[in-house]
């Protein structure tokens, strides 16, 4: 078994583990998942390594191809009258996407440590739940890239019913139910791409020779892209996120804004984008102009909100905006904003669910009016809640600004296909979430930090613990390292992202 | 690294040693010193920037070597490195830059912030915050001297924002203070709101450099070879600037409702640096800025971070030179600024508050003397930067005066000072020296500079902005010493002021070192060392400026002594003579009330709340809706499910004896 | 028997047993619908399933009378309703201790209109 198998079933192994542990070990159950979690992250520097060594030579090649190239390739056939191979491998954006996954799990982990109900289950389910994550963003199958999708996503059902907060059970469904309304149309794109290419086969390397007629990308486009576009928070399908995240527990909120809304880039980039590329030329205009009202109305709702996690769930819809307006801007530039900002984006809004989670343990509110003055008290999550606002609100020497400067360049810098007056104009107006986002940001943490404190029990409140310091320094070091030195990042994306555009 | 730039010297070539210092220190104090030993992080941070300020010496020393003083001075760009590749052939560096003005602000960024941090050991001794403050300190001089050496737009508008935000952590040091934090969020987020236009304006000029690259790019490259250390850039000041570009984008193919590009690009770049330098109507936050530590408020709010705006105008004058209406905007909101300024700075009782109105007042000083220059007429080019030179050793002096006072008597409010000339007599002596050079009295520095600008605005044929520029002199004289009369002479008008003393060492020696600075600046032949294009800056004194200015001056002290010395009874009565009109220069001109409306009414009432309910309801409504009638279906559909197994094989034999009977049929 | 029957030329040929399978079926099939007790749903699940047992062995000794896989499947047949009738009368029993009753009309826990938490 290969390395990036491994990097599958770790995880998976860990949530046996897991489940082999009597439920009264609380202690024990949590040191496997941190172990199994760190392992995890050890493994995918190895990769990131392992990746760095073979393609550095190839990027020079990258830059004419039309074809991507797999790294590290695992290739067995499974079901093979049906086409379906079990293919995993990396690419640069995958190895970008497993980098963040490993991160924010681990962070998570450490961040629920103090999860007292059912704890055995809770660390189960979240270890599944990422098993699926880091098999969707390893696998090059189409059918094994669904399959594990939809292992990402129910579990979450669970976590979010059982061990969330306020309307669970309502928001546990509606999450469900509407990414799942999502993943049928993925389904329906994909069969369909079974089909169309004449081929039979799920098997994304080869799909991608296929010749899809126009008519045939016209149709099954939208129906990919709005599919993983309910997952990314693509206006108006991305109402599940501010209930479903305001519910969830701390973990499962990183993890679900961290990287799970990421498949919905990730997809829509690797399937919708690279095999459908005249569709997505036909499309473009469209989900350019929804993106837009994505990245402003996400910030102007986020003003007015009273609860931090519906704040943070309001500022991701509009961050995620950013991601499908750099995807449908369809040039590097935009391609490499969309990527930075998923990885961008993840760190962050894990380290704002991470930061609120804390909060909301210690305070035992989430209501911004009724906090104040809580840096006193706590300083070190006040500092790192700050890094987290400025990283959102896209100030330079964090990741943010990484990415959205390069999503309103290639917003402004247009394509050869689409009319530049209207690709600028959209670009101005999402400019103005700078300015918003930067009023949200400040007047929200203001609130709960600055200022006199509010209430005398908060006078007593503690600073973060060793694990919450170790996760949360861990988010912030990877948003200042990235923000301050973008070159390695850049280069590890933009050689796989190379052939992508020039397929358009 | 092409040759010549490798033959450089080494002190030169090593430039971007100035800002690594001060950032190298603020890693080291804010994740080390500040936990452990707070109490050293004050002399790190403060011994960090003197280094800093020594490199920029020799940095200053080696060009003016290269380039003596009287003879073109080139920009160069010793050093540079590829920090973010946006697409192969649109690269954003890091990099140096060194021209006249550059080499000006590192040295006056340099020297005054290792003054305010000398200072600071001892105006912040023992507050708990000690540490955090140098942390911060450090940041905004890194930040600052980074924006300062930038050779190209974007690495100017990356360091503005970081500027920006060690300016909101410094407002807000005292962040338990409502105040603070109100003024803190103010200023970011008008500054924020100015960088919308400059950011577009990047966006603008990038995308516009980027495509006439492939023409204009090579003979701008040929041009400047041996002088880069890197290959030319689209974001490039050197390339932004040349006139073969600038022409090309004020073509008017490209012109937008009869305005050409360039000055559309051009005013959206100025509202970033309207912002910053907190012109009208972008001026509210600075006056609230004061609720920072008064040696932020030296440091940032007057002597460095505020010029930032002036500092771009100067650094893209070429092109706003060649649209000639953006500068003509740039001179017109400078001139009214400075009126505007001078007159609520009559009115204000918080000594910093009438300082700040005072910075406001000189920034636009500068900006219309930039306004009345041209690239063949570069005097007013020349005197802005001589102002802007003289201005930050003052004003920094000024404020960290007021900063002694106010460390001696705890309180902001000039009415309850009075008779501190005895009391602190070193203060009281510097603090003069300050007035006398803000209010243009010869031989101080500021009568120089402000006879520079002057001149340029009457030679560059603006006898309104002149005559306005007179009327502002003599507006300052009067303000200034209102002040000064009202804290340093007449009589003690509250206990506290009873029991002041003179301040430490560490805070005086700074005082005494600026108003030295203060008092020599105007006698650098400074026309020979900063200029652009060929003509050298005006020289000398011009005695039909220096007569009609001086005189303006000594009217506004006269009538300063006339009001306010004594009981101050006389001012009280013309205050209540001008009834109303005083009132509402008072409340300066309701333009806070003003903009509070248009935030609270309009955008959050009138667009957040609507979308934050629009989104709870219609949209989510939708989704909503979706889920009701599937369960309401449902629910109709359950009533044929009884629960009855029984009931259900009825329906299934029924159903297939139908369909077989529908088959049977069908067949026959 | 059936030779006698064949001898006395009244041997009944393969739709006279179809005949008696599908009555047995429906016989079984109206029980299914109509009993109330459990007891005589299972009763019933019993007669259709031996008349799809018979039906095996007819349809083997009428069409390919060398072998005897219909045999063998009514074999199965029977073992799986012997299987059937065992865990079929657990659950009953089961139920009845939860709920008194095997009445099949009054079973009907399963049917909730409301999704409780």
């Amino acid at each position: 078994m290969g390395i990036v198998s491994w990097l599958i079933v770790i995880p998976f192994l860990t949530a046996l583990a897991v489940l082999m542990t009597p439920a009264r070990a609380s202690r024990v159950i949590r040191w496997i998942a941190a172990i199994g979690t760190g392992v995890e992250l050890v493994l995918t520097a190895t990769v990131t390594w392992l990746y760095w060594q073979q393609a550095a030579a190839d990027v020079a090649s990258m830059r004419t191809a039309a074809f991507f190239k797999l790294y590290l390739v695992e290739r067995v056939p499974w079901f093979e009258t049906l086409g379906i191979t079990y293919l995993v491998g990396v690419d640069g954006i995958s190895v970008a996407m497993v980098i963040l996954t490993s991160i924010i799990i681990f962070t998570g982990v450490l961040a629920s440590w103090n999860v007292v109900e059912r704890t055995k289950e809770f660390f189960c389910w979240l270890l599944v739940l990422v098993t699926g994550v880091f098999g969707v963003f390893l696998s090059f199958d189409l059918f094994l890239f669904f399959m594990f999708y939809e292992v990402a996503v129910l579990p979450m059902y669970l976590l979010i019913g059982i061990w969330g907060t306020g309307p669970k059970e309502y928001a546990a469904m509606k999450l469900t139910l509407m990414l799942l309304v999502g993943s049928a149309f993925v389904l329906v794109g994909m069969l369909a791409l079974y089909h169309g290419s004449g081929m039979h086969t799920f098997d994304l390397t080869k799909l991608d020779h296929a010749k899809f007629s126009t008519d045939f990308q016209f149709w099954v486009f939208p129906c990919i892209f709005v599919g993983f576009g309910v997952i990314g928070a693509l206006y108006p399908l991305h109402t599940w996120s501010p209930d479903g995240h305001s519910s969830a527990p701390t973990a499962v909120s990183m993890l679900h804004a961290g990287v799970l809304m990421k498949l919905g880039g990730y997809g829509a980039i690797r399937v919708a984008v690279y095999l459908l590329p005249d569709g997505a030329k036909w499309w473009a205009p469209i989900f350019l102009f929804l993106t837009t009202i994505n990245i402003v109305y996400g910030a102007f709702g986020a003003v007015m909100q009273k609860d931090l996690k519906y704040f943070t769930a309001y500022s991701s819809v509009s961050h995620c905006g950013f991601v499908l307006f750099g995807v449908s801007t369809l040039s590097l530039m935009g391609m490499k904003g969309a990527v930075t900002q998923m990885f961008s984006h993840g760190i962050m809004t894990g380290l704002f669910f991470g930061l609120i989670g804390m909060v909301y343990g210690r305070t035992h509110t989430r209501i911004i009016p009724e906090m104040g003055g809580l840096a006193k008290v706590m300083p070190w999550l006040a500092t790192t809640f700050y890094i987290a606002g400025l990283a959102s609100l896209g100030l330079p020497g964090l990741s943010g600004f990484v990415a959205e400067s390069q999503v309103f360049l290639a917003g402004f810098f247009g394509n050869p296909w689409h009319s530049l007056t209207y690709m600028q104009t959209l670009t101005v107006i999402a400019t103005m979430s700078i300015v918003v986002t930067a009023v949200y940001v400040l007047i929200g943490l203001a609130k709960v930090f600055q200022g006199p404190i509010k209430d005398p029990h908060f006078e007593h409140l503690t600073d973060a613990t060793w694990p919450e310091r170790i996760a949360t320094g861990m988010l912030v070091a990877t948003l200042v390292v990235v923000g301050l030195v973008p070159g390695p990042f850049i280069d590890l994306i933009e050689g796989s992202l190379m052939p992508l555009v020039n397929r358009l | 690294m092409s040759g010549a730039v490798a033959a450089l010297p080494f002190i030169l070539r090593n430039a971007w040693l100035v800002a690594a210092i001060p950032f190298v220190s603020f890693v080291f104090v804010g994740l080390v010193l500040r936990p452990k030993v707070p109490r050293i992080a004050g002399v790190v941070a403060t011994l960090s920037i003197f280094a800093a300020a020594g490199v920029a010496g020799g940095v200053a020393w080696e060009y003016y070597h290269l380039f003596p003083p009287g003879a073109l001075h080139p920009a160069i760009v010793p050093f540079a490195f590829e920090w973010l590749r946006f697409m192969p052939g649109l690269t954003v560096t890091m990099g140096v830059l060194l021209d006249p003005i550059s080499v000006l602000l590192l040295l006056v960024v340099t020297s005054v912030s290792a003054l305010v941090h000398l200072y600071s050991i001892g105006y912040m001794h023992g507050d708990p915050g000690f540490g955090r403050f140098f942390t911060f300190l450090n940041l905004f001089t890194f930040s600052m001297l980074g924006l300062v050496i930038a050779p190209n737009i974007l690495q100017i508008y990356v360091f503005w924002e970081l500027v920006g935000v060690s300016s909101f952590l410094l407002i807000g040091y005292y962040y338990e203070k409502p105040s603070a934090v109100a003024a803190s969020k103010k200023a970011f987020i008008v500054t924020r709101f100015a960088d919308l236009g400059f950011l577009i304006g990047v966006l603008i000029l990038g995308y516009n450099g980027y495509t006439a690259f492939g023409d204009v790019g090579p003979t701008v490259a040929r041009e400047v070879t041996g002088r880069i250390a890197t290959d030319l850039q689209p974001f490039d000041f050197l390339y932004l600037t040349h006139p073969d570009l600038l022409g090309r984008l004020a073509a008017p193919a490209l012109a937008v409702g009869g305005v050409s590009l360039l000055t559309i690009a051009m005013i959206l770049v100025f509202m970033g640096a309207a912002g910053k330098s907190a012109m009208f109507p972008l001026h509210i936050w600075l006056p609230d800025a004061m609720e920072g530590p008064t040696p932020v408020s030296a440091l940032i709010h007057a002597a460095t971070m505020v010029v930032a705006g002036v500092y771009l105008v100067a650094r893209l004058f070429p092109a706003f030179a060649f649209s000639g209406d953006a500068l003509t905007v740039v001179m017109c909101v400078g001139a009214f600024t400075s009126l505007f300024a001078a007159v609520i700075g009559c009115t204000q009782d918080d000594i910093k508050r009438v300082l700040a109105f005072s910075t406001l007042s000189q920034l636009g000083y500068m900006m219309f003397a930039l306004g009345v220059a041209a690239m063949d007429r570069p005097a007013g080019y020349t005197a802005s930067m001589f102002h802007l030179f003289t201005h930050a050793f003052f004003k920094a002096l000024l404020f960290l005066g007021a900063g002694a006072v106010i460390h001696a008597v705890h309180t902001n409010s000039i009415w309850e000072m009075g008779a501190l000339r005895r009391k602190m007599p070193i203060t009281h002596l510097t603090f003069l020296v300050a007035t006398l050079a803000i209010a243009g009295v010869w031989p101080l520095s500021g009568f120089f500079s402000k006879d520079e600008i002057l001149a340029a605005a009457l030679r560059g044929g603006h006898p309104v902005v002149f005559g306005l520029g007179l009327l502002v002199a003599a507006l300052t004289a009067f303000y200034m010493f209102r002040i000064y009369i009202v804290v340093f002479l007449g009589r003690a008008r509250h206990e506290h002021a009873e029991h002041a003393h003179e301040a430490p060492f560490v805070m005086w020696a700074p005082l005494a070192l600026l108003a030295l600075l203060s008092a020599v600046a105007g006698f650098v032949p400074f026309g020979s060392f900063v200029g652009i294009g060929a003509e050298a800056g005006h020289e000398g004194i011009d005695l039909a400026v220096a007569i009609p200015a001086s005189t303006a001056g000594v009217l506004g002290i006269g009538l300063a002594f006339l009001l306010y010395s004594g009981d101050g009874a006389r001012a009280t009565a013309g205050a209540n003579a001008l009834g109303g009109a005083y009132r509402v220069v008072k409340r300066k001109f309701y333009v806070d009330e003003l903009y509070l409306f248009v935030t609270h009414r309009i955008i959050f009432r009138h667009i957040s709340r609507p979308i934050a309910w629009f989104d709870r309801h219609a949209v989510d409504g939708m989704v909503n809706l979706s889920g009701w009638t599937t369960r309401r279906t449902g629910s109709l559909l359950g009533a044929l499910h009884g629960g009855r197994v029984q009931a259900y094989g009825v329906w299934l034999v029924g159903g297939t004896l139908f369909l077989l009977l529908v088959l049977w049929s069908a067949a026959f | 028997m059936p030779d006698i029957l064949a001898g006395l030329g009244l041997a009944p040929g393969i739709v006279h047993w179809m005949v008696l399978t599908a009555a047995l079926f429906a016989v079984g099939l109206y029980g299914i619908l109509t009993r109330r007790s459990a007891v005589g749903v299972l009763m019933a699940v019993e007669l259709l399933l031996n008349s799809a047992a018979l039906s095996f062995v007819v349809f083997n000794h009428f069409r390919m009378p060398a072998l005897v896989d219909g045999q063998v499947m009514a074999v199965f047949v029977i073992a799986v309703a012997a299987a059937e009738v065992v865990v079929g009368m657990a659950v009953f029993v089961a139920l009845y201790r939860v709920s008194h009753t095997v009445d099949l009309n009054r079973l009907d826990r399963l049917k909730n209109d409301e999704v409780k938490p």
